[in-house]
């Protein structure tokens, strides 16, 4: 206890002053930290994967400008950065949303497999329906498979205290193994491979271009202004209602909001329930937009890169969307990078995982910056 | 004011001490992120002398002696040890030199005798490398005997009694060789009768030519007891004395810098209506035993009822079970005559109960909030602060700056998360929102726990208005003195019983210390012994 405690400041009633003073000057602090995190943690990745290649005998600067064309170089590679980054945008919110709200929802995948499911069996069905009401329909039908997926885990927290981590990532092992069989059986399209019927034109989500023709052709889709919608409305959702400040408010401290009358176990469903609502649409998406129908490796983990854009964020709805197009870009970059200058892909995971590394570590940036302030401030007294 | 209010009590430095200290600071300075915590503090303790080092919270005398014990290192200063200058870089090094501390919070391992929690770390061992538990004992029998701290050493530190507890820190360091003992707000968790005995173990070590050091917030105790006052404010020290030089309320004006009320004057109460009325009251702790076995009371409008007992003696229980955070098993409780004993939490503040609660970190406060957010904690689904669902941002604001105005928060902004405030702005902020919301009834445990004096004063202000506007106040402290200035009426509990009733003023500190601790019962009351539960 007093190892830990040692260097904590203590607790200041000198005089109005220099107490405001201190108050200011901590919360400047510890904003400061915060912001900075994400980009000194993706500094130090890139660091660290420059180095990587330096060992395999190969030239960092050519890989990561290889990278950076590949990503962003025209029309086509913003849109290949674009359609990955829109999953990522979707399961990013629905971590985040859990995290705001103290859940580790670590099943995104499971709930984005459920919204895939319902988006393609709606899709389908819909298939004589004006686009402009069977989008929406089956867009909104993913979200309440997903909120359903999540709300099975959620009821175990709320009423028997069954750790989130665990149901959620069990149960994404059954919705993914449930949409297996779906597409190898009852839902399966004519011919041996196993995948469902494709949807029709008009439960689709267009590309782009394609609807704004001064675009070159590329394959992004509206998906990511729906993704961007989304960030917004979650952003509203946290600061000006009730339902998102009384979850976070048992996010940061369940003991203080239940002394606020607030309900931790419904708090926790409406939640979880968010959170899946917002992977179902992850799900939806990629059937809408991408691949037209649903086959069992329609999502290649987007569910858990969420975690890590949602932790790069710092579980901020519109730091998602661009935590999202950096891990987008990364996906998007990779291959051109492998080909241009012969640097595995592989390297892309080390840059990924090193993000993820120093983001959860933030104490150690915030250690690191108070140590140099602390060097300082001791050198002058 | 015209005169130096120091001057009365201001000596020349190590006034007293006719031995050599043992222990020196000279010129210690630490600085913090943003705050000079000690600035240029000197201070010395001399074998054979008790040293109180007296200061408000956030004055810096943890910090001062947190770095004596290598806790914290100083920015600037020497620290010395028998003449000579020594580096002190973690706690093992301040125990090499003799320097021993009993934190506020102790350290030890429950499970564990008090033997193996003394000699943890330093086990004397036999021939063959393990732990020789009859020398272990051995030994702490000799250290009890020596400095008269009785302590069974062979009795679980679970079942000790927090006083016995200090013992057994006590004893860790006096079995690591200490000469200079530090005691961190020692008496802060004990019974009268416990401080008591407590001041009678250090007169011994000090007869033993110990030195010991006590870091404290206590007026009447440093009177009592100390050698010598070192007074700190601000990071500085700002006086040196001795009780025969002093008063109270001098020492008080040097600890804030300015006259303090420490009585708080109040008129006498103008009792209304019952407001809440607690009846025949069972309440189940967290292992489901029996807290409250049967408690009925009533509190009247404009009227403070105060609740004194040990921690743990079913207060806790009591005041979530009102509050709508605990289920009662059995009786009822009601406000204004309407049946609350069900009502969750939102329904109970909705019906006009207001909450301070004892721990303001855990439950009082969202400490990553900022304060408006926190302001509305509570009342965040009525109007004007959401309608629909939907938060009114700007209401909030101007209500939240309001009350940071009325309840005197010093804060740079509203915008600023609570963590950020000190301890009593913290408090001001609790208060701040349970007194806005204007409640027939307001629960306070131990609303003043960690303040400092000047905080305090502001707490007791308050709570006497909303007494003095009418509203009934049900009072929980462990702090005696509190408990006796505040109330106009206050019941004794004892293991989850009320035991005594006693008029405000009309009781003494030792009447309700024996009632407190289970004795001070009549002859016509039934014995406890009948009524054990035996699910136990």
């Amino acid at each position: 206890m007093p190892e830990q405690m040692a260097d904590t400041p203590p607790n200041r009633a000198a005089s109005t002053v220099d107490e405001k003073q201190f108050a200011l000057e901590q919360e400047r602090f510890q904003r400061g930290v915060r912001m900075a995190t994400p980009f000194i943690s993706v500094a130090i990745a890139v660091l660290v994967g420059s180095l990587v290649i330096l060992a395999s005998g190969k030239d960092p600067v050519a890989a990561f400008s290889a990278m950076f064309f590949g990503a962003f170089g025209g029309a086509r590679q913003i849109g290949e950065t674009l359609l990955r980054a829109t999953p990522l945008v979707f399961t990013g919110l629905a971590v985040a949303y859990g995290f705001r709200s103290g859940l580790f929802n670590i099943g995104a995948e499971g709930q984005l497999f459920l919204g895939g499911l319902a988006a393609a069996f709606m899709g389908v069905a819909l298939g004589g329906l004006s686009w402009m009401l069977s989008v929406p329909l089956i867009l909104l039908s993913a979200m309440i498979a997903g909120a359903a997926w999540a709300f099975i885990p959620a009821l175990m927290k709320a009423k028997l205290g069954a750790h989130e981590v665990i149901t959620t990532m069990m149960f994404t092992y059954i919705g993914r193994y449930l949409v297996s069989w779906i597409v190898t059986g009852p839902f399966k399209a004519e011919g041996a491979i196993p995948q469902s019927p494709m949807i029709p034109a008009s439960s689709q989500l267009p590309r782009i271009s394609d609807v704004f023709t001064f675009i070159q052709p590329n394959r992004a889709h509206f998906g990511i202004l729906i993704g961007v919608v989304a960030a917004i409305v979650v952003w509203w959702i946290l600061k000006y209602t009730v339902l998102g400040y009384e979850a976070r408010a048992v996010g940061f401290n369940p003991t203080a909001a239940e002394t606020g009358g607030i309900s931790v176990a419904a708090t926790t469903i409406k939640s979880l329930c968010i959170s899946g609502a917002l992977a179902g649409l992850a799900g939806a998406t990629e059937v809408m937009g991408v691949h037209y129908r649903l086959f069992d490796q329609f999502s290649s983990g987007f569910g858990f890169t969420g975690i890590a854009v949602a932790l790069l964020a710092k579980n901020n709805p519109l730091g998602v969307v661009a935590a999202a197009i950096l891990f987008g870009s990364l996906s998007a970059g990779a291959g051109t990078m492998q080909l241009e200058a012969g640097v595995s892909q592989k390297v892309i995971s080390i840059i990924q995982g090193t993000i993820i590394f120093l983001v959860g570590a933030e104490t150690i940036v915030s250690w690191a910056v108070s140590r140099v302030r602390r060097a300082r401030g001791g050198a002058d007294v | 004011m015209s005169a130096d209010p120091q001057a009365a009590c201001e000596l020349p430095p190590n006034v007293g001490q006719d031995r050599p200290p043992i222990l020196e600071l000279r010129n210690v300075s630490k600085r913090f992120p943003g705050v000079l915590a000690n600035d240029d503090v000197s201070a010395s303790v001399a074998p054979g002398e008790v040293l109180a080092l007296l200061g408000e919270n956030g004055a810096g005398k943890s910090t001062l002696m947190n770095v004596a014990y290598g806790l914290l290192s100083a920015s600037a200063g020497e620290i010395v040890v028998d003449g000579n200058s020594v580096q002190i870089r973690a706690p093992r090094d301040a125990i090499r030199l003799g320097i021993g501390m009993v934190h506020q919070h102790f350290m030890l391992v429950e499970p564990l005798t008090v033997t193996e929690n003394i000699v943890l770390g330093m086990e004397p061992t036999n021939s063959w490398g393990l732990i020789d538990r009859a020398v272990a004992r051995k030994r702490v029998v000799e250290i009890s005997a020596k400095y008269g701290l009785k302590v069974d050493p062979d009795s679980r530190v679970m079942d000790l009694s927090v006083g016995m507890q200090q013992r057994v820190e006590i004893l860790k360091a006096l079995y690591r060789d200490a000469r200079i003992l530090i005691l961190d707000e020692p008496t802060a968790v004990l019974t009268p009768q416990e401080v008591h005995e407590l001041f009678q173990i250090v007169r011994e070590l000090v007869s033993q030519g110990l030195a010991v050091v006590i870091i404290t917030h206590k007026l009447d105790e440093v009177m009592a007891f100390a050698d010598r006052i070192l007074v700190m404010r601000a990071g500085r020290v700002v006086g040196e004395t001795t009780p025969e030089e002093c008063s109270e309320q001098s020492l008080a004006r040097m600890m804030v810098g300015r006259d303090v009320v420490l009585k708080i004057d109040k008129g006498p109460a103008k009792i209304g209506e019952v407001v809440l009325d607690v009846s025949d009251l069972v309440v189940l702790d967290d292992r489901k035993l029996p807290a409250l076995k049967g408690v009925s009371f009533a509190v009247h409008g404009g009227e403070v009822l105060g609740i004194a007992g040990v921690s743990g003696n079913g207060q806790r229980e009591l005041v979530e079970a009102i509050t709508g955070l605990r289920r009662p098993s059995g009786g009822t409780v009601s406000l204004k005559g309407r049946d609350i004993t069900h009502d969750d939490a939102r329904r109970t503040i909705a019906a006009g109960v207001s909450h301070v609660p004892e721990d303001r970190h855990r439950r009082g406060l969202v400490l990553e909030f900022d304060l408006v957010e926190n302001v509305a904690l509570g009342d965040q689904r009525r109007e004007p602060f959401s309608k629909h669902g939907i938060l009114n941002r700007s209401a909030l604001d101007t209500e939240a700056r309001a009350r940071i105005k009325d309840y005197d928060v010093r804060t740079p902004n509203e915008h600023v998360a609570a963590s950020n405030l000190s301890g009593g702005n913290q408090q001001k902020l609790v208060l701040a929102r349970e007194l806005g919301r204007n409640p027939e009834l307001l629960v306070a445990s131990q609303p003043t726990r960690g303040l400092d004096v000047g905080a305090i004063e502001f707490v007791h202000r308050r709570i006497i208005a909303e007494r003095d506007s009418g509203k009934a106040v049900l009072l929980v402290s462990m702090e005696l003195e509190e408990v006796m200035s505040l109330s106009d009426r206050i019941l004794v509990m004892y293991e989850g019983r009320v035991v005594a009733e006693f008029e405000g003023g009309q009781v003494t500190e030792e009447e309700l210390g024996l009632f407190m601790t289970g004795g001070g019962r009549t002859p016509t009351e039934p014995s406890r012994a009948s009524e054990e539960d035996t699910g136990a």
